[in-house]
């Protein structure tokens, strides 16, 4: 029985939106609305939803590098929302961050030494000198990197070896958990599988849990345990990776499963299109968030919030017709998978 | 454990830190490097000013007054016999001297309060920033006379340059905290600063060692000109009487003599030379300004 690392509950986060003279707070922008999933030791959610959906904002939450207006992070069973700063910062050894962009996250002014040591002599883990140097050495060495590329400046390595950098100052405290924001779309193709290869080792060492936030379906694919896919802020649907690729149930899902490339030009697939732009997270639609987009929505969608709830096999949804059998989205593919070709 | 892509080649090429990028181009910049040759002489000289000239700065010779040039005097004596040339070189000390404490002390100042300013926003920020537009509104020159005035009044001579160098530092900060603080604004926000919080680090490490030397180069631009202003300032307050005091030798209180208009017409020797040396002080310090500034700003490369 694996361990719980972390768990989220009912997680939100509102940004005021500020307007007028007097900065009134007139409306917010809900980025995360009522998140909660669980990850275990050494296993990976991967996070996935069309940009503006809050992956990012979730993320950061959870390290408390934004802070949320309300739910509850529990690390190692130890609640971290209501720590102080002082409690925080010797618990941020434990989980750390891998950024999207290699550029803007490494400081210019700072050799690799000293952006993959700073952490351990700030922590007084290591003295200052030949100890950290060595340490840093190892991690460097790790993630792929050479002992030479160590008194290098950020804007001497490619962007490849640049999140390599970013993996070894996240890796340089010993965490136990990583949220890894985006951490290959800046990437060059060839180049994500060999971040996600050292990556998926790592964990495999180190026994890592990973939040990996993604808007790409086969990279997520690739990594995660269990997947959970978000729309405006919530999570649609959360389930094990390969009951979520074999049996998606709710209609975000299956259209955005349905357009995953396959390379096999032979393959003839139909693509549900999903009509209509992403709608803003300030005035969300009442209701079922998705039903302006959905193509099987019913007069209930539109008036009650569907509930995220466990339809068995640890399988999540949130949607109306989630556990019955006459789900019309269902029988609308069932119809076309029937018909004679 | 599979490793990738990394050959264990012994790294030959050289290594560019972000400083020897700068004075790569610093070096193309012939104006600027003549700016910093001159610079280097003057400090030389008054570094050296002891093993240059066989006189004391202050011994007088009432047997050679109002000399003028000879191979004795390279620049003649002044009216209580001083070799001139010997108090040019050590007014010089005093003026570089003051030239660069004041800037110290306003670059300590200014980069505090605008890293301060800058990180933590909010309240804190409006305050420190009001404070700054109050110090920049005082007119600088008279209100620089008035408290050397005032402090200076009951001080012994020698201590009126420090006096002097602290009116200057203190006063001329708020420019320095103004820039230091917009590019902290924007540096705060880059995506290393949260990786710096993530890491858990100290809101003073995170200033001192993220935020300040990204915005170093600004400083070091503003230090150069700030230091050509300083010893301007200091050489105008010295020639109203305000500054540094006779027998301590300025540069500023040297040009005195040209408020005598016999001096002036007749010894132009009292006057010129450290006329000059301001004017070459300030020139070459704000010519290799100029030059860093070239250097430092990635985007103005040739």
């Amino acid at each position: 029985m694996p361990k719980q690392l972390l768990e989220v509950r009912n997680l939100k986060k509102y940004f005021p939106v500020k307007s007028g003279f007097l900065k009134k707070t007139t409306s917010f922008v809900k980025a995360v609305d009522n998140i909660s999933f669980k990850i275990d030791k050494g296993e990976t959610l991967g996070l996935v939803g069309e940009s503006g959906c809050g992956k990012t904002t979730v993320g950061r939450s959870i390290l408390r590098l934004i802070e949320p207006t309300s739910g509850e992070v529990f690390f190692n069973d130890e609640s971290i929302l209501i720590k102080n700063k002082q409690a925080m910062r010797s618990l941020r050894r434990d989980m750390q961050i891998i950024f999207q962009d290699p550029y803007s996250s490494l400081n210019p002014r700072m050799t690799v030494s000293e952006i993959v040591g700073e952490a351990l002599v700030a922590h007084k883990l290591y003295k200052k000198g030949k100890e950290v140097k060595d340490k840093v050495a190892e991690i460097v060495e790790i993630c792929g990197l050479a002992r030479y590329h160590m008194n290098r400046y950020p804007h001497q390595f490619s962007g490849g070896q640049r999140q390599r950098i970013g993996i070894a100052r996240a890796l340089a405290l010993n965490p136990t958990f990583i949220v890894a924001d985006e951490p290959v779309s800046a990437l060059d193709v060839s180049i994500q599988s060999q971040i996600l290869n050292l990556m998926m080792d790592l964990q495999e060492s180190m026994g890592l849990g990973y939040l990996f936030i993604s808007h790409d379906l086969s990279v997520v694919k690739h990594i995660s345990h269990k997947i959970g896919v978000m729309y405006l802020g919530s999570l649609v649907e959360l389930a094990d990776k390969n009951e979520l690729y074999n049996n998606p149930i709710h209609p975000y899902t299956r259209a955005l499963l349905s357009v995953i490339p396959i390379p096999d030009p032979t393959i003839k697939k139909k693509s549900i299109q999903i009509s209509g732009e992403i709608p803003s997270n300030v005035n969300v639609p009442k209701g079922c968030k998705f039903h302006t987009r959905c193509p099987m929505a019913k007069e209930i969608c539109r008036t009650k919030t569907p509930e995220f709830k466990d339809i068995g096999n640890n399988h999540f949804v949130a949607c109306h017709f989630a556990s019955q059998n006459q789900c019309p989205w269902q029988q609308m593919n069932d119809e076309e998978n029937n018909k004679p070709v | 454990m599979r490793i990738f892509a990394v050959k264990a080649v012994p790294n030959q090429e050289k290594i560019m830190g972000p400083w020897q990028m700068v004075w790569s181009r610093f070096k193309k910049n012939k104006v600027a490097l003549v700016g910093l040759i001159i610079l280097a002489l003057l400090v030389v000289s008054a570094v050296l000013a002891p093993l240059l000239t066989p006189y004391e700065f202050d011994t007088i010779d009432t047997l050679s007054i109002n000399k003028p040039p000879s191979l004795q005097h390279l620049l003649g004596t002044d009216d209580l016999g001083r070799d001139y040339f010997t108090r040019i070189l050590y007014g010089g000390r005093i003026s570089l001297q003051v030239g660069l404490f004041a800037v110290v002390i306003s670059v300590i100042l200014g980069s505090i309060v605008g890293g301060i300013s800058g990180y933590y926003g909010g309240w804190l920020d409006n305050i420190l920033m009001r404070l700054t537009e109050i110090f920049m509104s005082f007119p600088f020159l008279p209100l620089a006379i008035t408290v050397s005035a005032i402090v200076g009044n009951n001080l012994p001579g020698e201590y009126k340059m420090y006096i002097t160098m602290m009116v200057i530092g203190f006063l001329s900060w708020p420019g320095l905290a103004r820039i230091v603080r917009g590019q902290i604004l924007s540096l705060r926000e880059q995506e290393f600063m949260q990786a710096a919080t993530a890491l858990g680090l100290s809101d003073t490490r995170k200033i001192f060692r993220h935020l300040l030397p990204n915005t170093v180069g600004y400083i070091i631009v503003y230090a150069t000109v700030g230091m050509a202003s300083a010893i301007l300032t200091e050489s105008a307050l010295s020639f109203l009487g305000l500054g540094v005091v006779p027998p301590t030798p300025t540069w500023g209180n040297l040009v005195q003599f040209a408020r005598d208009s016999y001096v002036l017409q007749y010894r132009p020797w009292l006057w010129i030379p450290p006329g000059l040396c301001i004017f070459l002080a300030v020139i070459s310090i704000n010519l290799i300004g100029d030059g860093l500034r070239d250097a430092i700003d990635p985007k103005s490369q040739r």
